[in-house]
């Protein structure tokens, strides 16, 4: 997994509670078999009219935040659906970074999983942070997961927190199924007293053929 | 000797592989159901490290989301869809993965047949690339979505690195009023605590509205958790839940039988066991429920009015509700019993059971459907169908002008044909109302089975109870 470890970038302000992850990436892009070129189809409907043409007025789509890596929007972000096509889609877009005050469970957990630091800040914080990124070329923020804090445009330091050990495997871009694979023997002993305690799942345990 | 433990302490303490200081565990996972849409990533990475599927006889897969409801004889006509239902199928066969085809009369959505195979147990942990997983919770099974590198990680390992979440209890006692549904309740309950009430914590259903709940009505409450922010909703089994698994495909064999019985029985929460929130709802309180916006949250009693943005006191919640309007094409102060429809969707993982089907056709029995709305019965399952077939419902469907389509997930996301037009407006047993969710520009309403098919028949959303009484 690619690690994060500090980031400065343009923020893009999406000034919205509740964003879902059908937004983020509408169904019809989830029928590719690859994680990557996703990014061209992030915030679809939002971003595009229905003949392709880009919707000027969406923030993506505006001049100063085009190349944004930084995103910041309100509550719940990350809603809905379990697809993780949803950081793909912004980690392929190019934002290695989203900001709220609350995110939902299964999206922020994703985020971990690709590289993606999802920061959790106060509202209020949160709208300080979109009225500056709304000032356009003001809108670089430092994000260093190292010390945890943000740095505004005009050197402000904002402190956050990422649980130790989510901040650690991002910061070590940790492959975590060859570090579970390695404990193969805890697992096999947990399924020797699983067929033991309960003899009729012996054939649901049995191994690959 | 540790205190009173909930159902989650309970089947969360029993499947600990290993627990680190950091707060994380290695927690075992014995089932797992895969679909096409959120898989072929996982299969991929696991060619790529030259890793095998751990245990393939604890995993199920099936395609849901991509398949046509329609005829089926000429396969898949969109080829990204079928691309994606072919790659599955490809996988399972290298990895030696059990899989229901589309020709397979136990075909459906994964979260209809994981159960009525039987594969969903009580005090198992049920994990799936899909956010409805919480679904099976209703059997007292620790059941949660996860995201594709998650799937990669359980097929490889059957394991998941994992966090304890807090317990919070929903108690709806009472009960339910004439005409209101389990899909009112969870919806109510939704409308009370938001869809980010139950964020960070486990849910478990829990009062005597509950517990009167059929296993079809307990599988509609727990699969909504998601849209209240929970990952997973549990209901504590008993012999609505035994009575329902017995002598399914994969249950327990009959000598066996008593054994797994009684464990189960020990799973309920102890009493005296501590939650971290408590939620109480009266059942006899709730009316039939419609939802007027574009997050399940914006839901109200049918028969109540549209909310004017104008009356919210927080900027951001004012500019969503405004939003959510506009989209929806409504005006603040209007009448919900005046909105009328163009189409009506029954089924879903949420509302495609038998119990679902036949609330709708008792709706539908003698009546038709109005003569500008299309109206669509999607079934959960193969067997589902079949056995409505065998019931005679699928004639009081056709009678009254309703499609009766072969099962899938459908017009719930629309990942298949089964889609709404810019526009268009839908009357919907489904569980999400999110801008686009049922096609570009479409409006959804979300409702019961026995709503929805009385907005068919009416043209227009109304109360069920004027079609019933």
């Amino acid at each position: 997994m690619e690690k994060f470890t500090r980031l400065t970038g343009v923020a893009a302000p999406l000034p919205m509670a509740n964003v879902d992850t059908d937004m983020v990436i509408p169904k019809t892009y989830l029928k590719g078999t690859e994680r990557t070129g996703l990014g061209k189809h992030l915030f679809a409907e939002m971003r595009f009219n229905q003949d392709g043409s880009e919707q000027p007025d969406f923030v993506l789509n505006r001049p100063a935040w085009r190349q944004a890596q930084i995103l910041i929007a309100f509550e719940n972000f990350g809603c809905g659906s379990s697809r993780e096509h949803a950081p793909w889609a912004l980690r392929d877009f190019g934002i290695r970074c989203v900001i709220a005050p609350s995110f939902a469970d299964i999206f922020f957990n994703n985020c971990f999983k690709n590289g993606i630091l999802p920061v959790v800040l106060p509202k209020a914080v949160c709208a300080q942070l979109i009225d500056d990124a709304q000032r356009g070329a003001n809108a670089t923020l430092t994000i260093d997961l190292e010390t945890q804090e943000l740095t505004r445009p005009d050197g402000e330091r904002i402190a956050f927190e990422v649980e130790p050990s989510r901040r650690g495997r991002l910061l070590e871009g940790l492959d975590e199924i060859g570090a579970t694979v390695a404990k193969a023997d805890k697992i096999d002993s947990f399924e020797a007293r699983l067929r033991r305690n309960q003899p009729w799942r012996a054939t649901a345990l049995a191994a690959p053929a | 000797m540790s205190g009173p433990r909930t159902l989650y302490d309970k089947i969360w303490d029993s499947h600990l592989v290993e627990e680190n200081e950091d707060g994380t565990v290695l927690l075992y996972v014995d089932c797992h159901l895969v679909l096409e849409v959120t898989s072929p990533q996982a299969f991929e990475g696991l060619r790529a490290a030259r890793r095998k599927v751990r245990r393939p006889l604890a995993t199920i897969a099936v395609a849901d989301h991509n398949v046509p409801t329609t005829d089926r004889s000429a396969g898949i006509a969109d080829p990204l869809s079928r691309h994606q239902v072919e790659t599955l199928e490809r996988n399972v066969r290298e990895f030696g993965v059990p899989y229901f085809s589309m020709a397979d009369i136990r075909q459906g959505i994964v979260h209809v047949i994981g159960p009525e195979q039987g594969y969903t147990q009580p005090g198992m942990t049920v994990v799936c690339g899909d956010s409805h997983t919480a679904t099976h919770g209703a059997f007292g099974a620790l059941a949660f979505g996860i995201g594709t590198s998650q799937v990669e990680h359980v097929l490889a390992t059957q394991t998941l690195i994992a966090r304890r979440s807090q317990n919070m209890r929903v108690t709806v006692d009472g009960a339910l009023s004439f005409g209101v549904t389990a899909k009112d309740l969870i919806l109510a309950l939704i409308g009370t605590i938001g869809t980010a009430g139950g964020t960070g914590h486990v849910i478990e259903y829990a009062g005597s509205a509950i517990r009167d709940l059929s296993m079809e009505g307990r599988m509609t409450v727990s699969n909504m958790s998601i849209e209240a922010g929970a990952r997973a909703g549990l209901i504590a089994p008993d012999d609505v839940t035994f009575d329902y698994l017995r002598g399914r495909p994969q249950a327990p064999p009959a000598e066996a039988w008593d054994q797994a019985v009684a464990g189960w029985r020990m799973l309920p929460s102890d009493p005296g066991a501590a939650f971290d929130h408590e939620v109480a709802l009266d059942a006899a309180a709730i009316a039939p429920q419609v939802t007027w916006g574009t997050s399940p949250q914006d839901v109200v009693a049918i028969g109540a009015t549209v909310p004017d943005p104008a009356d919210e006191a927080d900027d951001t919640r004012r500019a969503a509700v405004a939003r959510s309007l506009a989209y929806m094409g409504l005006q603040p102060g209007m009448k919900t019993t005046d909105i009328r429809i163009d189409k009506a969707f029954i089924g879903s993982c949420t509302n495609s059971r038998i119990e679902d089907l036949r609330a709708a056709a008792s709706i539908v029995r003698g009546r038709r459907k109005a003569a500008h709305v299309e109206a669509l019965i999607v079934p959960g399952s193969g067997l589902i169908k079949r056995q409505a077939e065998q019931e005679g419902l699928d004639r009081i469907f056709r009678d009254a002008g309703f499609e009766w389509r072969e099962a899938g997930c459908s017009m719930c996301l629309a990942m298949n044909d089964d889609r709404l037009k810019p526009g268009e407006r839908c009357a919907s047993t489904s569980n999400r109302n999110f801008e686009g969710r049922q096609g570009y520009g479409g409006r959804t309403h979300l409702m019961s089975p026995a709503m929805a098919a009385a907005a068919a028949v009416s043209g227009h959303l109304v109360d069920v109870r004027d079609l019933m009484r």
